[in-house]
């Protein structure tokens, strides 16, 4: 005898689903159709004006050769930021998984950059490495190691790329550590007693059965270096010196923000949405294969 | 019991409530600025003062962040309906301002429709006609201007053995040079505000254009023009300097301005609104000196520009309201108050009959620092090339001539190839503004 619940309302997984819906609709689909809209349109900074250009915007886009430029920064910008930030991640969760003293606090101190905003995150940097005021700046220069972010394009990079990694890198542990705390340790055990050194283990039991969680962050990270990291470049670099670190993200706000150019770029925002949503299917389809759940 | 003493409770609360506001309303006025440091202080006296002057309005000041921040908050703000009345915008966002019909309320129109004694000829035209349409209607209110000067570690130069103050570029390479070799090694000479100094008030100070119909002025169909062989062959020159670090960069805003004021740099080209900072930081003998220039160009020196900010006021506000801000700018116009500003703060006067009471009061024998923009400014009579500026887009356009300054001193581009490329980007920027602001 069968003794569940049925609701035989049919209106009511609908109702159930409306307070979700009304959300996603709010705050995804109206502000994302917005963009799409805007880029069609030509329109003064005080939205005093405004007039109907079709394509207009995208071709303006795809005629800059500094858009191209942004797209080849944002690819060596986004490698770099994810693959860094994941991998020292993972090497400092590995390191605290082990039975130490202090891992309580050792933990904790690891979150706590995540709770520092973009910019602040930007600012504490350019304290550090201000080629004439940085507290680490100086004892470069002493090496005679000609340090100059403002002229040095590759200086400039490598300072956001650092000050974007450190950001990111607590919370890519916390999910490492969460990750491998969940792997029994009857398999690493059983592993060893067949003889597998601790590198043999890492690399055949627990990064396979890790999986799931890299795969999700390198997901989480694409977007974060694509969508959360203007603040950072904003305050460290200001897209320059001579255009080395404008990511597209970073030239969406340049133009829309300070150039007041709102079809511009809306139509990079788009461009930009394109994008990723492209990269984070090629994810799934291809990448997922290879995780195992 | 418990529900008695809570009714007890908010009675009084409510009783206080009543008490502490006024009998009538104070109608509020809402400023936005951009001042930091110092002269943040110095706006929020101003609002007190104005406070305890009048019981009718109450000056708000809120500070929005550096100069475009504060102007793109006021756009934003505009388009959500939420402009605040008076919002302060530095001069290169003069054209956006002046384009947006209907969200801005003009000052002079302010001043008539309050009916507020204002005479635009008390102001002083190099500052005024900044702010101005070509009619001369003043369209908003010059608060903080300044021009750039060169600021001078005298102590330093005198260590170098360079006897006199630099006059001519020539002169300051010569002592560049010279410093340099007595220890100066990552810094002869710099300059904070990288186009305006080696684009705009170059330009102004040598008499040649920036761009045609007078740099804008007559007109949003101008055309960027500053890649002439003068100005390819100054920035050549600072390319040279820039592999030994004779000259060496210091970014595109005034970030770096305390190369000065820590000893780095002995030479320094910024804003005279640097006055208030350098006087509270740097622990040397220092002055300013008017703008270095090239002797075999005729007519150089000419005359400097004016930057800093104005005050803009915003459409779609109520005639009270309105009426307050006219009352506020007339309190800002006071003889002895805008002295006392431009003493206090290296910002320049905006009245004529303050400057003449500084003059009078002996100021400037006791702070020649403060009257070398005034000198700048008023140098010459003013041509074509040197009445000022007003492109659209200049904030971001800023930042693409920085941009190809960068690429240049980088040793990526030579001169040429960069200003072309300044000049060819900035038109592109140039015929976006002129299609929408009609």
């Amino acid at each position: 005898m069968e003794k569940s619940v049925v609701f035989n309302n049919k209106l009511l997984p609908y109702l159930l689903l409306v307070p979700q819906l009304i959300i996603t609709l709010v705050f995804f689909y109206w502000p994302a159709s917005q963009a799409v809209w805007q880029s069609f349109l030509r329109e003064d900074a005080f939205g005093l004006t405004s007039e109907f250009v079709g394509m207009e915007n995208y071709q303006a886009l795809f005629a800059q050769p500094e858009y191209y430029k942004a797209m080849l920064t944002t690819l060596v910008f986004s490698s770099l930021v994810a693959v860094l930030s994941l991998s020292i991640a993972l090497l400092f969760a590995t390191q605290a998984d082990k039975n130490l003293k202090a891992a309580g606090a050792y933990k904790t101190l690891m979150i706590w950059p995540y709770a520092v905003a973009p910019a602040v995150a930007g600012v504490l940097w350019i304290f550090m490495f201000h080629p004439s005021l940085g507290t680490l700046a100086r004892p470069l220069r002493w090496m005679n190691f000609d340090w100059n972010p403002l002229l040095n394009g590759n200086h400039a990079m490598s300072l956001v790329v650092m000050a974007a990694v450190w950001k990111q890198i607590s919370y890519n542990f916390l999910f490492f550590l969460a990750g491998l705390q969940s792997i029994p340790r009857s398999v690493i055990e059983a592993g060893a007693i067949d003889g597998a050194g601790p590198m043999r283990r890492f690399w055949t039991i627990v990064f396979p059965l890790l999986s799931p969680t890299t795969f999700f962050l390198l997901v989480v990270n694409v977007v974060y270096v694509f969508f959360d990291t203007f603040g950072i470049i904003d305050a460290v670099t200001g897209g320059g010196p001579a255009g080395a670190t404008t990511t597209m993200v970073y030239k969406v706000f340049a133009d829309g923000r300070l150039g007041g150019d709102l079809g511009g770029s809306a139509a990079q925002s788009v461009v930009l949405m394109v994008i990723v949503i492209a990269l984070t299917a090629i994810q799934f389809r291809y990448v997922e294969r290879k995780v195992q759940y | 019991m418990a529900f008695r003493q809570f009714g007890a409770a908010a009675a009084v609360a409510v009783t206080l409530a009543i008490a502490a506001s006024p009998a009538y309303a104070v109608t509020e006025i809402q400023w936005w600025h951009a001042m930091t440091g110092g002269n943040n202080d110095i706006v929020n006296k101003l609002a007190e003062d104005f406070n305890a002057s009048q019981s009718d309005y109450k000056v708000v000041p809120s500070f929005k962040g550096s100069y475009p921040d504060t102007m793109n908050a006021g756009i934003a703000a505009f388009r959500a309906g939420t402009a605040p009345h008076i919002i302060q915008v530095f001069e290169v966002g003069t054209a956006t301002m002046m384009s947006a019909t209907g969200a801005i309320k003009p000052v002079y129109q302010l001043m008539k429709d309050a009916g507020e004694p204002f005479d635009p000829k008390a102001y002083l035209p190099a500052i005024t006609g900044y702010y101005s349409t070509s009619k001369g209607d003043m369209l908003s209110f010059p608060f903080n201007s300044s021009s750039m000067v060169m600021w001078i570690n005298k102590d330093e130069l005198k260590k170098a053995g360079v006897a006199e103050i630099p006059k001519t570029w020539p002169d300051v390479f010569d002592a560049a040079k010279k410093l340099k070799t007595a220890g100066h090694a990552t810094c002869g000479f710099s300059n904070a505000w990288a186009t305006w100094a080696h684009i705009e008030q170059f330009s102004a100070w040598h008499n040649v254009p920036i761009g045609t119909k007078a740099n804008g002025l007559d007109g949003f169909d101008t055309v960027l023009t500053f890649n002439s062989p003068l100005h390819v062959r100054h920035l050549q020159t600072l390319i040279d300097l820039q592999k030994d670090k004779t000259y060496d960069y210091s970014g595109r805003a005034n970030a770096s301005e305390n190369r000065f004021a820590s000893g780095e740099c002995a030479i320094f080209l910024t804003s005279s609104g640097y006055y208030a900072t350098a006087k509270s930081t740097a622990k040397f003998d220092f002055t300013s000196a008017p703008m270095p220039y090239y002797p075999d160009v005729e007519g150089a020196p000419q005359n400097s520009i004016i930057g800093g900010a104005s005050l803009w006021v915003m459409g779609g506000k109520k005639p009270e309201e309105y009426k307050g801000v006219a009352k506020f700018f007339a309190f800002l116009s006071d003889t002895d108050r805008q002295a006392k500003l431009h003493q206090q703060s290296g910002y320049l006067p905006i009245t004529k009959a303050a400057y003449e009471k500084t003059v009078k009061d002996g100021f400037y024998e006791k702070n020649p620092t403060l009257q070398t923009p005034l000198k700048e400014l008023t140098n010459k009579e003013p041509t074509e090339n040197s009445r000022g500026l007003r492109f659209g887009n200049m904030v971001q356009m800023r930042d693409i001539w920085a941009e190809e300054i960068e690429a240049a001193l980088a040793g990526q581009k030579t001169a040429k190839e960069a200003l072309d490329a300044a000049v060819m980007r900035g038109n592109a920027m140039l015929r976006t503004f002129e299609k929408t602001a009609k």
